[in-house]
């Protein structure tokens, strides 16, 4: 079996920069690392693969970026497309999924493996376009996903319970954080990551028009960036053995005890 | 500003409560269409018109297959034809699915994570960015209708006292291999007391408490306070509670009358799911954490000691 898991490498959410005031987006030029939704689809495909199978990253940057790549390689997945071009910056869902969409294609993969979402964007949107632009069934929010003879079960998270849900492959599932334990990267993992192909590309190696990803494709511009209105800090106090005093007097201010 | 539409999303007959505040919302702006998946259509038409929409274009039942493919297809051939102004979707786990699809079907962007909607030279996104200390607005420029996908407790539902909406049924394109995902069984997870977004209390933990045990504390003083349970993702990821007790941009958003984080430390993740609450009550043994930044109570202590003796005083 072949999985193709979509990977984004983002700036730390730890330091996530800084609005640039001119181009009204996130300033990537920082360190980019694999973000942490991403390495549970990650090791989804690597224990659904098992000894035989093939695990393909599928990412994108303007800057032909590797280091969250390289991490995800190190954990065990066999190789790498990475769309890299600089017309992609400022890339909204839709464009990202028409790139990741056109670089799936080229693996062929039985499965295609996402996150919801990512930690810094959060659209939430981009899994179902790539499953469309592909002609893919798919199943987002999959809280437990076992394949069985060309067929994906998934638990299926809903607002108040679960469903199970069942898919012919090849399809696209999603997976919510916490689905699996990801691994480390072993010292081997590292050192074998290195020598792992990862094939680059451009948006015209993928037959894409430039004019249709990035700030020209979004359609939309930022009209204005403004702070939020800021809530005020009350009292805070150390506690000195009465701290449950204070929030019992609170609660009780409050009319709920 | 022309036809809005707005997914409608219902169970057997009852329409959720995020399509409720959508309509308030819609109704402001133009004249509403509802699109809706399910069999239960002609049941949740009263409560449609009540909310302000006019009309409720549905797929009607789907035979256990999931909404997505289905009503984005027949909603992108229907809106093609009668090219209304805005498409709005609440951030839920359905409306991303449809939202997703039918971006894709109609070849129109999303703006995504909206907490406000202006008609300011075209309709207008408010997004909330870095854990919603910056607005960021946004609007589309394009010719294709835009989609904004709206999340929960933006707007205040209020029935506005309409006639009961009339029902179309819409034709569902040939899906080919995208419609061939089916549910083969469902199942509610059953809890105690109040839902998490719709309680007037909320206690939270997080990587605090220390092991998966201690949040039964947490359990304890939502039972006593007649509230819900939440959680912060990390403790989530760790396994300790359910994917349903997650409050924050990727799980919940609540707003209830009073907020209590114990051993939470305010990542951006979290706050943007709690902020909205009238009054917050933090416990933490940081007192840099930025939780504290925007707690009405605040008490730098731990909670091991803070949430056992809280507890005995506030006895039954």
């Amino acid at each position: 079996m072949k999985v193709a898991v979509c990977v984004k490498q983002i700036p730390d959410p730890a330091d996530p920069g800084a609005i640039n005031p001119e181009t009204k987006t996130l300033n990537r030029d920082v360190k980019l690392i694999l973000d942490e939704s991403d390495s549970y689809g990650v090791e989804m495909a690597l224990q659904l693969v098992g000894e035989d199978g093939e695990v393909v990253l599928i990412s994108m940057v303007p800057n032909n970026e590797r280091n969250g790549l390289n991490n995800a390689l190190a954990m065990g997945a066999d190789s790498a497309i990475l769309v890299s071009d600089d017309a992609l910056s400022g890339s909204d869902a839709l464009s990202t999924a028409k790139v990741l969409a056109a670089a799936i294609q080229r693996t062929e993969p039985d499965l295609v493996l996402a996150a919801t979402e990512s930690s810094d964007g959060y659209t939430g949107t981009v899994p179902e376009q790539v499953a469309e632009l592909l002609g893919l069934p798919s199943v987002t929010f999959a809280k437990e996903v076992t394949v069985d003879s060309g067929n994906v079960a998934v638990k299926r998270q809903t607002e108040d319970g679960y469903d199970e849900v069942d898919c012919p492959l090849p399809a696209l599932v999603s997976v919510t954080a916490g689905v699996v334990e990801p691994r480390y990267p072993s010292f081997k993992g590292i050192m074998a990551a290195k020598s792992k192909p990862v094939e680059e590309l451009t948006l015209a190696d993928l037959g894409i028009e430039t004019s249709t990803v990035g700030w020209a494709g979004g359609r939309q511009e930022i009209v204005s960036i403004e702070p939020a209105p800021e809530r005020e800090a009350g009292e805070i106090i150390e506690d000195e053995g009465d701290g449950h005093e204070k929030i019992v007097a609170f609660l009780q201010e409050m009319k709920v005890i | 500003m022309g036809n809005i539409w707005v997914h409608a999303e219902t169970s057997d007959g009852i329409v959720s409560s995020i399509t409720l505040e959508l309509l308030a919302k819609a109704r402001e702006l133009g004249e509403v269409t509802v699109f809706h998946a399910g069999a239960d259509a002609d049941q949740a038409a009263g409560e449609l018109g009540q909310h302000g929409a006019t009309r409720i274009l549905t797929t009607g039942d789907l035979d256990n297959g999931l909404p997505g493919p289905a009503l984005a297809a027949a909603v992108a051939a229907k809106a093609t034809e009668e090219s209304p102004a805005a498409i709005l979707f609440g951030t839920t786990y359905g409306g991303r699915d449809v939202a997703g699809r039918l971006s894709v079907k109609m070849d129109a962007p999303v703006i995504t994570n909206i907490v406000d909607l202006v008609d300011d030279d075209g309709l207008t996104g408010v997004e909330p960015v870095f854990g919603g200390t910056t607005n960021v607005k946004t609007r589309f420029t394009g010719e294709t209708p835009g989609i904004f996908l709206i999340r929960p407790k933006s707007f205040n539902a209020e029935s506005a006292g309409g006639a009961a909406a009339a029902v179309e049924t819409l034709t569902i394109p040939d899906l080919g291999a995208t419609g061939s995902a089916k549910v083969t069984n469902r199942f509610v997870e059953e809890s105690d007391g109040p839902k998490l977004d719709e309680a007037g209390i909320v206690v939270s933990g997080g990587r605090g408490l220390g092991e998966a045990d201690n949040f039964q504390m947490i359990e304890d003083l939502a039972g006593k306070l007649g509230g819900a349970a939440g959680a912060s993702r990390a403790i989530v990821d760790a396994g300790w509670v359910p994917y349903s007790y997650q409050v924050g941009q990727t799980g919940k958003v609540v707003k209830p009358d009073v907020y209590i984080a114990a051993g939470i430390s305010g990542a951006t993740q979290h706050m943007v799911g709690m902020k909205g609450s009238k009054t917050i009550i933090a416990i933490n043994k940081d007192p840099e954490a930025p939780i504290f930044s925007i707690a009405d109570l605040g008490i730098v202590g731990d909670v091991h000691k803070v949430l056992p003796a809280l507890l005995e005083a506030i006895g039954e």
